[in-house]
Formats: structure tokens, C-alpha cells, sequence
């Protein structure tokens, strides 16, 4: 598939999800039950792309000795609880690992 | 009943403070895009087709990984699910509006938007409420669009040791921190996470994502369970 048509497709799938609902999906076809469950989409699905991206290395090997990222990741994780900023938990985030490996 | 235009500026005004972290995001995209090999002009096509940070970086992160299309198309849309709730809650406001402003609305039904509308829309019922949703949806446009063109331009200007990818993890690290002090997104968090990790190599197919999403959706699904049958 070419990029184009990729991304054609994700925009497509994209839009669709926010259209079908509002044009035609009524309220009620979801009970409380449904909603709550969607409000932990986010939890189960971000945490697919953040652990990898920090625990395995360029070959997929799990990596957890000398590796910068994850104490940089554990300092904008409680840097996020206690402030609540997304801006201050990904600056944290970078500031560290760039000291990790430039300074330390 | 306030004229359009006002709504539509109240909209821009409420949604603004929230465009702070768009910001980084929309420049971390640009760079990371060009990065990966897609040319300048699709990654400006991606924000302007597609205009969803979360499903513009995922597409990303597996297209580098190699992963096949089909994956990239369907792990876009387990990322989007949540935008069925979004527009569940937000139609029961949009109910009464023509077809064509449905379908104007349905493209800036983004998160930020999202969030702050709903605030508006739940408390005025004026008939040109949704004025507010345009206005916000189309500020989170601007901000988008600019971010990513700069990303595009910076991006060859940034040097690859400054390891800027790692800045993804972050962004999505940082969307979830209103869910780290809540115990059953914290396990769904965890659950989720190292199914990726140790599934990654296993998984076939790239489709880590998937079936590290829905196995913390079902996670989910049992605690929340669990907590009801114990009150």
C-alpha cells in the first residue's frame, strides 16, 4: 500500500469514529455500563505504545540495565501525579533523559 | 441568544490554555514524521487528512516498526474508539442540527475540543450552542496544522542524538496523568503495558498494540466488576 493510501485509510477510519456516533448513534444505545468501560480506552491502549518505546532497545530485546529511558520515564510519571501538566510531564520527561545521557 | 460569531469566539477562548501541550506534540510529530521517511508534503497531508495526534503518532511509531498496513489501519482505529464515546455524550446536543453541520462537526470532534464543549453545551441552550465546538475544534486546527509544518522545517535542522523520539512515550505518558492516581487505570495501565512489551517479538503481525489494548480493556471489564459486586 502506498503512504498515501495509508493515510487515507487512518484519516477515514479516524473520521469515522467521530461521525458515526454523532450522526447515527442515538445516546441511549449506550448504557452506563458501555461507557464506563470506554472511559478506560485510553489506560489500555497508550501503555501499548509508551512501555515498548522505553523498555526494549532498537533490536526489540528487552532492555532494563543501563537504560536511561526508564528512569527518565519513572521521573515525568511522578512529576505528572504531583502536577497534573501534560507540558510539565513530557519536558521532566526529556530534560532528564537528556541529562542521563549528556551529563551523567 | 448570543450571535454565532460570539459562540464561536467563546470557543476559541475557552479551548486556548489547552493548546499549550499541543504545541510540542504538533512539533514532535513533524520532526518524527520526516524522520521515519515520510516526505514533507504527506506529513502535512496526515495532519490535514487524518487531524488526531494520538492516531497520526501511532501510525507512525508502526509504520518505523515495520508493521503492515492492515495493523497500522486497525491499531488507528482501537486508538479512536475512545472518540465513540466522545460523540455518544456529544450528540444528544447535536441532535437537531442538518446533516452537513454533522458532518463539518464530526472532523474537529477532537480531544481538547471535546473536553471543553462538552462543559459549554451541557450548560447553554441557545440553538447555535454548537457554534462553541466549531470554534474550538477549529483553533485546535490552527495550532495543529502550524505546529506540524514547523516540525517539518525544524526537523532536518534537529540532530538525531538528541533522541526526540523518545519524546512519544512521553506525550502519551502525559495524557494519561489525570488516570495514575486512580488504582483500576493504574493495573489496566500496567496489564497493558507489559503485554506490549513481552508481546512485541511474539504477537504476530506487529499487532502488539491490539492485543495489548484488549487485554487491558478486558481487564478493565473484571475490575470495575469486581469493585461493584464488593459495594
Amino acid at each position: 500500500m502506498s503512504n498515501w493510501a495509508l493515510i487515507i485509510y487512518c484519516g477515514l477510519i479516524t473520521y469515522l469514529t467521530r461521525f458515526s456516533m454523532i450522526a447515527l448513534i442515538k445516546k441511549e444505545m449506550f448504557n452506563d455500563r458501555i461507557r464506563e468501560v470506554l472511559s478506560y480506552v485510553p489506560s489500555a491502549i497508550f501503555p501499548a505504545i509508551i512501555f515498548p518505546a522505553i523498555f526494549l532497545d532498537n533490536s526489540g530485546s528487552i532492555l532494563i540495565e543501563d537504560n536511561s529511558k526508564i528512569m527518565a520515564a519513572l521521573i515525568a510519571t511522578l512529576i505528572g501525579i504531583v502536577s497534573r501538566s501534560i507540558i510539565a510531564t513530557i519536558f521532566s520527561g526529556l530534560a532528564s533523559y537528556w541529562f542521563l545521557i549528556f551529563v551523567v | 441568544m448570543k450571535s454565532n460569531l460570539k459562540v464561536f469566539l467563546k470557543g476559541i477562548l475557552d479551548v486556548s490554555p489547552l493548546m499549550i501541550p499541543v504545541v510540542p506534540f504538533g512539533l514532535i510529530f513533524g520532526v518524527l514524521a520526516i524522520d521515519v521517511g515520510f516526505s514533507p508534503l504527506e506529513t502535512m497531508g496526515m495532519s490535514l487528512i487524518v487531524f488526531g495526534g494520538a492516531s497520526q503518532i501511532v501510525l507512525l511509531q508502526l509504520f518505523s516498526g515495520g508493521a503492515s498496513s492492515l495493523v497500522i489501519i486497525s491499531s488507528v482505529g482501537a486508538v479512536n474508539s475512545r472518540h465513540l464515546l466522545y460523540g455518544a455524550v456529544v450528540s444528544e446536543h447535536l441532535s437537531d442540527l442538518r446533516l452537513i453541520w454533522k458532518i463539518i462537526i464530526s472532523y474537529f470532534l477532537i480531544d481538547q475540543a471535546y473536553a471543553i464543549s462538552n462543559e459549554y453545551l451541557k450548560k447553554n441552550k441557545d440553538q447555535n450552542r454548537y457554534f462553541h465546538l466549531v470554534g474550538a475544534g477549529a483553533t485546535c486546527w490552527v495550532i495543529w496544522q502550524s505546529t506540524t509544518f514547523l516540525g517539518i522545517i525544524l526537523g532536518a535542522a534537529i540532530p538525531e542524538k538528541l533522541g526526540l523520539s523518545f519524546a512519544v512515550p512521553l506525550t502519551f505518558l502525559a495524557l494519561l496523568v489525570n488516570d495514575f492516581r486512580k488504582f483500576i487505570n493504574v493495573i489496566v495501565i500496567i496489564v497493558s503495558g507489559l503485554v506490549a512489551t513481552y508481546g512485541y517479538n511474539y504477537i504476530p503481525f506487529k499487532a502488539y498494540a491490539i492485543v495489548a489494548g484488549l487485554t487491558g480493556l478486558i481487564a478493565a471489564m473484571i475490575l470495575t466488576k469486581m469493585v461493584k459486586t464488593n459495594e
